[in-house]
């Protein structure tokens, strides 16, 4: 019994996120029109990749740039199910199962990309995830069981509703994880491999597990973009969709999840707001990774959470 | 039987492009340890600039091998020049910051060509003039030999044996050397780090440049996206060939060009692109210094 009590204690705020999505969602459906529910449950899917690629890149500090193949298994695999396995139309479960099944066929390709490149670091590693991700993107591009090259098609079952809570669940247990003891660990081997090792800390354990879960959550991220869509191809998932992900923890700030959080729903609004020149998105997210890595090489957070600002802490500073 | 000869050349030219290009990353890993991922897009820039170079000059409409000469010369020349300008904007400053840092500004700076070219050049293909007519030189049977493929391959080699001349034997060869080893080292022996490095990127630019302009003969059809999956690729084959290796990265590309061909032909074009990673992923599995490289031991 006091196993429970302590168990909801310490799920009392997840848990108050998560019911939270019933009024949101009454508000939200009522008060935004379809365009701006859309941006609303993009802001969702961007912030759960960037902040679950932010324990690959920024916590662990294992530069990744394969999270669009992660993205793309999951929204593959995903749909595939909602089409082959779950005949009995989409609902809350037939959903909550094609997620599940999108994220740890991704889990299962982050391990897979977790064990052999452990003993690469820094530039290799981004490669060989490029080229994973690629990889992916190519066999799933020649699979004519989805679809090939002419993308799939799917019930689109999901909603803001789903999408808030996937995206709460996300970043809440991600958050803890990063705020544990173990968090710790993480940070020990982004700082210093070597010496992390040498004080203990299982490198290789903590590697695997940033890779495993941040494409965990990519996978489910995916999974909810396929199903919101409708429509997937491969060519929503290539080695820019990287990039943008990537953009998205570094100007957040490599290291902090409120940095990746704000940085994605900031970077999913800009280019709504910058629909005239459309074509200079990417010239303008080149140059933001330029300036910031000159200017700031930290990120506008940089490891700090928003939490931590003194700005909430005047009072006890004096 | 044929058929494999005839692929064999046609990964032979194929290689040798990878090969100039792999040079350049082996040499800007060598001494600043960036993957320069902007490098396939100095390419780019090399295509762009001897198919603008050609129009100007005029040697669109008479097409001589002079003339291609003349361009392929002028495209290098300003793409060395980018090069130098590249590492003195984005990555000079960042030379004593952490690795990744310098790592997403090329990234920045490959996405900035990129696109950037789109908006300078237009999206769309754009056809690269035909300077130099093609015909066979040689033809046994089924294979045939064009002289635009044994141009490729001669020019590639010519660079390369000038490269590894400039590298060897030339002072500023050693100072490029020396500053491979040690920044601090070097610069206590009087040699200015930064002028090697920018000289090393524009030798790098230069190269690439040049494969730029050679391919724009053998596969006509340009566009600003056209560096992304080479540049890539021949960074896998300097890493194939022991990064920071200068025979390593010709026979890398050599061989990544060979192998990218005879899937083609054989397997699945589809499946071309991704060779170059499963090749890569191999090879880090299996010898991660490459097939000619060092192990070198990292300590805190």
């Amino acid at each position: 019994m006091g196993g429970l009590v302590s168990l909801l204690r310490r799920n009392a705020v997840l848990a108050l996120l998560v019911l939270l999505q019933w009024p949101l969602g009454l508000l939200l459906n009522r008060a935004l029109n379809p365009y701006y529910l859309q941006i609303v449950v993009y802001i969702g899917i961007n912030g759960m990749l960037a902040v679950s690629l932010n324990l690959i890149n920024g916590i662990t500090g294992q530069f990744s740039l394969g999270h669009a193949g992660f993205m793309a298994l999951g929204a593959y695999v995903g749909a595939a199910f909602t089409i082959y396995a779950w005949p009995y139309g989409v609902g809350v479960m037939g959903l909550a199962a094609a997620l599940l099944a999108g994220g740890c066929a991704a889990a299962a390709a982050g391990l897979l990309v977790g064990m052999p490149t452990l003993r690469l670091r820094g530039d290799y590693l981004a490669i060989v995830t490029l080229g994973f991700g690629e990889i992916i993107r190519v066999v799933i591009l020649n699979t004519e069981a989805v679809g090939g090259a002419r993308g799939l098609s799917i019930p689109a079952a999901a909603t803001f509703t789903s999408t808030y809570v996937c995206a709460v669940l996300c970043v809440g247990l991600l958050w803890r994880l990063v705020h544990s003891p173990k968090g710790t660990a993480f940070r020990a081997v982004r700082e210093d491999e070597i010496a992390a090792a040498a004080m203990g800390v299982d490198t290789t354990r903590y590697k695997i597990i940033a890779f495993t879960l941040g494409a965990f959550w990519a996978g489910v991220a995916g999974g909810l973009f396929a199903h919101f869509i409708g429509y997937i191809h491969t060519n929503s998932f290539t080695f820019l969709k990287s990039i943008e992900i990537v953009v998205m923890v570094v100007l957040g700030g490599s290291g902090s999840i409120s940095g990746a959080l704000l940085a994605a729903a900031a970077l999913t609004v800009l280019p709504e707001l910058l629909r005239f020149g459309a074509e200079y998105r990417m010239i303008i997210y080149s140059l933001l990774l330029i300036v910031m890595m000159l200017t700031r090489p930290a990120g506008l957070l940089g490891s700090q959470e928003i939490t931590q600002w003194r700005f909430w802490k005047l009072k006890t500073a004096r | 039987m044929e058929q494999f000869i005839q692929q064999l050349i046609n990964g032979l030219a194929w290689g040798a492009i990878y090969a100039l290009i792999a040079l350049g990353y082996t040499m800007v890993y060598g001494v600043l340890r960036l993957i320069n991922f902007a490098h396939g897009d100095v390419y780019m820039i090399g295509a762009m600039t001897a198919y603008y170079v050609a129009h100007w000059l005029g040697f669109a409409s008479a097409p001589s091998l002079q003339g291609f000469v003349v361009v392929m010369i002028v495209a290098m020349a300003l793409c060395a020049a980018l090069g130098a300008l590249i590492e003195l904007v984005a990555y000079r400053r960042l030379r004593h910051q952490p690795r990744s840092s310098m790592l997403i500004t090329a990234i920045g700076v490959s996405m900035l060509l990129e696109f950037g070219g789109q908006r300078v050049f237009g999206p769309d293909p754009k056809f690269f003039p035909q300077l130099i007519e093609s015909h066979s030189l040689f033809r046994a049977g089924g294979v045939v030999l064009t002289n635009l493929d044994a141009l490729v391959i001669v020019v590639s080699l010519v660079l390369m044996i000038g490269l590894r001349w400039v590298v060897m034997k030339t002072r500023v060869g050693m100072a490029l050397r020396a500053v491979s080893f040690s920044y601090d080292t070097a610069a206590l022996m009087g040699i200015n780090v930064n002028t090697v490095l920018s000289l090393t990127f524009m030798l790098g630019s230069a190269l690439a440049a040049a494969a730029g302009a050679m391919v724009g003969l053998r596969n006509p059809k340009i566009d600003p996206l056209m560096g992304l999956l080479p540049g890539v690729k021949a960074f896998v084959a300097a890493v194939l060939g022991g990064i920071g290796n200068f025979p390593g990265a010709v026979v890398g590309g050599v061989l990544m060009g060979v192998t990218e061909t005879l899937v083609a032909a054989y397997l699945s074009s589809t499946y071309r692109d991704a060779v170059a990673f499963v090749i890569l992923i191999g090879v880090l599995l299996v010898k991660p210094t490459g097939l000619f490289g060092k192990v070198t031991v990292e300590k805190v």
